[in-house]
């Protein structure tokens, strides 16, 4: 997984997403306001997703209690 | 279908109709081909990693990445190898030649995206894959597939050249001729009814005769 280290811990471009999705966007608004390329950002969401990082809402993501924990 | 021996092949894609799903190990992380949607793919495969003829393009497919990009085309490659022989193969690249190589490279060790996109070859290998070349449009349709044996590197000119012939067809509803480049003439679609090819001699355009007729995009 590109965006969750093998301790379960985000990577940097995990981080990324994380810190973009704190105002609920979309993958595409994910993909511009960070620079990574719409497909890495929608692998990466499915892997913040698995891990409990991140949840959807709607068509916009919205990071968790233990997304913001990660980023501190 | 089956063959005479009773084996079961899968069905193979076809030009024109939806490029099979699947989910992939890859340099850069786990993929799906939907995470594509919305832009053009180039999906290629290549026989191994560390050989010289697939060292050369790769070169010379990150040489076209940044004009893919600008068309909106991105490039995934697969081979029957561990991800983390590719990850020592692009960084060797790097090391050796001084070139990134930007775009993800499935591992398909158990061949599932090989099988599924038929790939492999048996007559020429049955361990690796051919330099297959697989066009798919944003909508996820496949449009363009390119077949070239072990022995040959594929022709990175060619492979901008039917992004951009496909790109103009789809943007202005015409075809392109024979070693089409942009800028050229393009060919108006032959009219499909006796009153529109009488029409068509009328209609300004660069003819020879009713089926045969061309201009310039912007015209």
């Amino acid at each position: 997984m590109a965006c969750i280290s093998p301790d379960g811990k985000p990577t940097e471009s995990g981080k990324k997403i994380l810190d973009a999705a704190k105002e609920n966007r979309t993958s595409e608004e994910i993909s511009i306001t960070i620079g990574l390329p719409l497909f890495r950002v929608r692998s990466g969401l499915r892997d913040l997703m698995e891990a409990g990082y991140l949840k959807e809402d709607g068509d916009k993501y919205k990071i968790t209690e233990k997304g913001f924990k990660s980023l501190v | 279908m089956e063959d005479e021996l009773g084996e079961r092949y899968p069905r193979l894609p076809r030009l024109g109709e939806k490029a099979p799903d699947f989910e992939a190990v890859t340099t850069h992380g786990t993929l799906k081909l939907s995470d594509f949607s919305g832009s053009w793919l180039i999906l290629f495969s290549h026989p191994a990693d560390f050989t010289p003829v697939c060292t050369t393009e790769f070169i010379g497919f990150a040489e076209i990445f940044d004009e893919l990009q600008l068309r909106n085309v991105n490039l995934m490659g697969l081979s029957i190898d561990s991800v983390y022989s590719h990850i020592s193969w692009v960084r060797n690249i790097e090391e050796n030649f001084g070139i990134k190589i930007p775009f993800p490279v499935i591992a398909d060790l158990n061949k599932d995206v090989a099988s599924l996109y038929g790939m492999i070859m048996p007559g020429e290998s049955k361990t690796e894959t051919s330099r297959c070349v697989f066009v798919i449009d944003p909508d996820g349709i496949l449009r363009a597939m390119i077949y070239y044996p072990l022995t040959t590197g594929r022709n990175m000119d060619e492979i901008l050249r039917i992004i951009d012939a496909l790109q103009t067809t789809d943007r202005h509803h015409v075809a392109t001729p024979a070693n089409w480049r942009p800028g050229e003439s393009v060919i108006v679609p032959p009219p499909p009814t006796q009153e529109a090819a009488e029409e068509r001699l009328k209609q300004g355009f660069d003819c020879k005769d009713w089926y045969f007729c061309k201009k310039k995009l912007g015209e």
